[in-house]
């Protein structure tokens, strides 16, 4: 049979007639062995069977917040039980169930899964337990703490674990003791496991995207359900990562964007697109330079580079270039006067000169009305003829480039019309390039 | 902009090888002899986005033989000054809210004529040209872009609706034909 010493069986013979179940009185006696005790084996499966590729993971486990009411009855019993050998005990002083829990489950998880249990790791298995025998054991606290239970407005029962806690941190001992037995009673059947959601936290791959079609937006373009313009810059490179990372959505964003008809050349623009629970997380440098050239075959309306996978604190840096860096642009430029070389001349010399945006007309639906003042720190013009020259730009991040040149009805002041004393347009615009250094380049 | 890249750059050009900055993104709609008033034209450029943009049409009386404008006001009554329209965030409230006849400003000229112009549109006022009013003859100069009136925000469920009482340009180009006939066949 199992090994009991003399010294051990009177302890084993009060616990068992408290209703203390057997494997329990075990433990406490410092029988070791691992084989009565049941792992849930099925939480096991639907791990195996997600398809998530992990190297460790965190388990939550959710106990049914009756438990707390048990586990307060027996530590009172504790309690009482020591003071009468005048030795005093604090709460911090016994182990928590759960504590008491993981202690003996994560090694038994760890070895089915073949995985070390990691507090931090991305991947986490929860796992809710319920026990619907002894469902009613906390409802006498709500006579007793009515304000613990407000009923709020998604959950579905009042008697949360967070509500349960914070009753017995309240409710007096005796008070206690008068509505629920010290040791509890024993139940019938164990917990059973009613929940089990595995997930894996996003992964953020970064890298910097050119553009080379003047009819593609940033992001889909939608009207009504009616897609308005074949795919979008954050399709092409998005939908190739969400295959293989496996992931259920992403969130793309990224250094500023451009206009459906505007390029970007040089070297790009930086972006980063978040990998909402993916399922494959693992790469390799070599297979991230792969996956680079894949979406580099697939479209030449759009290329990427310095491709990789970046922290979450990182997007803070491309967020920063969003406002603060500059940008270059070459922009071609219509006039109805006839001009010569000499009239655009000037315009190479005028250095940091400062422009008052209105909120342009075509953007005014969407964004509040206000004034913007921005920096054009310098402009380099190129003749072409009598009624076009092309004229790049450095400007301060946020500058509206063809409402300076156009004006917007005189509502950007100074503009090119209004220093040339011309009627002038903007024919096409390529970003040359966004000052931002990150994400950090990759010699390719 | 150009649709295709690879469109060759009109050489020596007066015009361009693509629409103006107008034809491009707005539709053009008229109200011809506004509040009964002959010959008080108005336009209103629709942008794609909805917004309105008042301005007074070419055939408009002040744009016609040599007026002279001595000064433009948005004081319209005792107790409202379009000037004093304040717009806030997204959703641009506490804007001034118009109606197709809402008077905008008064135009006054040099001959003592006096002329109010209308928005035409119905939705929140966003604002209103304050260049014209250092600059009066910037109405002259460029009446179609920078020497509009007001930009009108309609409600997104008018968008489509406000322009119903608006002429389109054929219809307002045949209204100018039969305004010359008929101005011919009484002299």
């Amino acid at each position: 049979m199992f090994p009991l010493t003399v010294e051990n069986k009177h302890v084993a013979q009060l616990l068992l007639s408290t209703g203390t179940c057997p494997r329990c009185i075990f433990r406490f006696c410092g029988v070791d062995f691992h084989a009565p005790y049941k792992l849930p084996y099925e939480v096991c499966q639907k791990v195996e069977a997600s398809g998530f590729e992990f190297t460790n993971l965190v388990l939550s486990i959710s106990f049914p917040p009756q438990l707390s009411v048990r586990e307060h009855a027996a530590w009172l019993l504790v309690k009482q039980e020591m003071g009468k050998q005048s030795l005093s005990l604090g709460r911090n002083d016994t182990v928590q169930l759960k504590e008491a829990y993981k202690w003996i489950t994560h090694p038994l998880f760890s070895e089915e899964l073949g995985v070390p249990i990691d507090g931090k790791s991305l991947f986490e298995v929860s796992v809710v337990f319920a026990h619907p025998e002894t469902v009613e054991d906390c409802h006498f606290l709500r006579a007793i703490c009515p304000d613990c239970f407000k009923p709020a407005k998604n959950k579905q029962s009042v008697f949360t674990r967070m509500a349960v806690m914070k009753a017995l941190n309240k409710i007096k001992e005796e008070d206690f003791r008068k509505q629920f037995p010290c040791p509890p009673n024993s139940p019938k059947a164990v917990c059973s496991v009613v929940e089990i959601e595995c997930a894996h936290g996003a992964v953020f791959v970064a890298g910097r995207y050119n553009k080379y079609s003047r009819n593609l937006p940033q992001t889909p373009w939608i009207i009504d359900g009616e897609r308005k313009l074949d795919s979008s810059v954050e399709e092409l490179i998005s939908d190739h990562l969400l295959t293989v990372f496996k992931a259920d959505s992403f969130n793309f964003s990224s250094s500023g964007r451009e206009d459906v008809d505007v390029r970007t050349l040089g070297n790009g623009r930086p972006f980063a697109i978040e990998l909402v629970n993916p399922h494959r997380v693992h790469f390799t440098s070599q297979e991230i330079k792969e996956l680079q050239q894949k979406i580099n075959n697939s479209s030449n309306k759009i290329q990427v580079r310095d491709l990789q996978l970046v922290t979450r604190e990182a997007i803070g840096h491309m967020k920063e270039g969003e406002e603060e860096k500059t940008k270059t642009y070459s922009a071609l430029i219509w006039t109805n006067k006839a001009i010569q070389r000499k009239d655009i001349e000037f315009l190479d010399d005028i250095k940091d000169l400062k422009i008052d945006q209105k909120t342009p007309l075509r953007v005014l639906h969407r964004r509040p009305l206000a004034v913007r003042t921005r920096i054009i720190h310098s402009m380099e013009t190129h003749y072409v003829d009598e009624h076009h020259f092309r004229l790049s730009l450095k400007t301060q991040a946020g500058t509206y480039i063809k409402e300076f040149v156009h004006g917007d009805f005189g509502r950007t002041k100074p503009n090119i019309c209004s220093l040339m004393d011309v009627t002038a347009d903007i024919l096409e615009l390529d970003v040359e390039s966004v000052d931002v250094d990150w994400p950090p380049a990759l010699d390719d | 902009m150009a649709n295709e890249p690879e469109t060759p750059v009109a050489a020596s050009a007066a015009e361009p090888a693509v629409p103006s900055l107008v034809d491009r993104y707005f539709t053009r709609w008229y109200k011809a002899d506004v509040k009964g008033k002959l010959c008080q034209d108005h336009c209103i450029l629709q942008h794609s986005n909805r917004i309105c943009v008042t301005l007074l049409s070419g055939s408009h009386v002040v744009l016609q033989s040599g007026k002279a404008i001595k000064s433009i006001s948005y004081q319209i009554s005792t107790n409202c000054s379009r000037l004093q329209n304040k717009v806030s965030g997204k959703f641009k409230r506490g804007a001034q809210f118009l109606t197709e006849l809402a008077p905008l400003c008064k135009i006054y000229c040099s001959d003592g004529e006096e002329y109010t112009i209308s928005s035409c549109v119905r939705g929140r006022l966003m604002e209103v040209n304050e260049n014209i009013l250092h600059k009066p003859s910037i109405l002259q100069e460029k009446p179609s872009t920078e020497g509009y009136i007001a930009v009108v925000l309609p409600k997104f469920e008018e968008s489509k609706s406000i322009t119903e009482g608006l002429l389109t340009q054929k219809q307002y180009e045949e209204v100018m034909v039969q305004r010359i006939n008929a101005t011919t066949a009484t002299s």
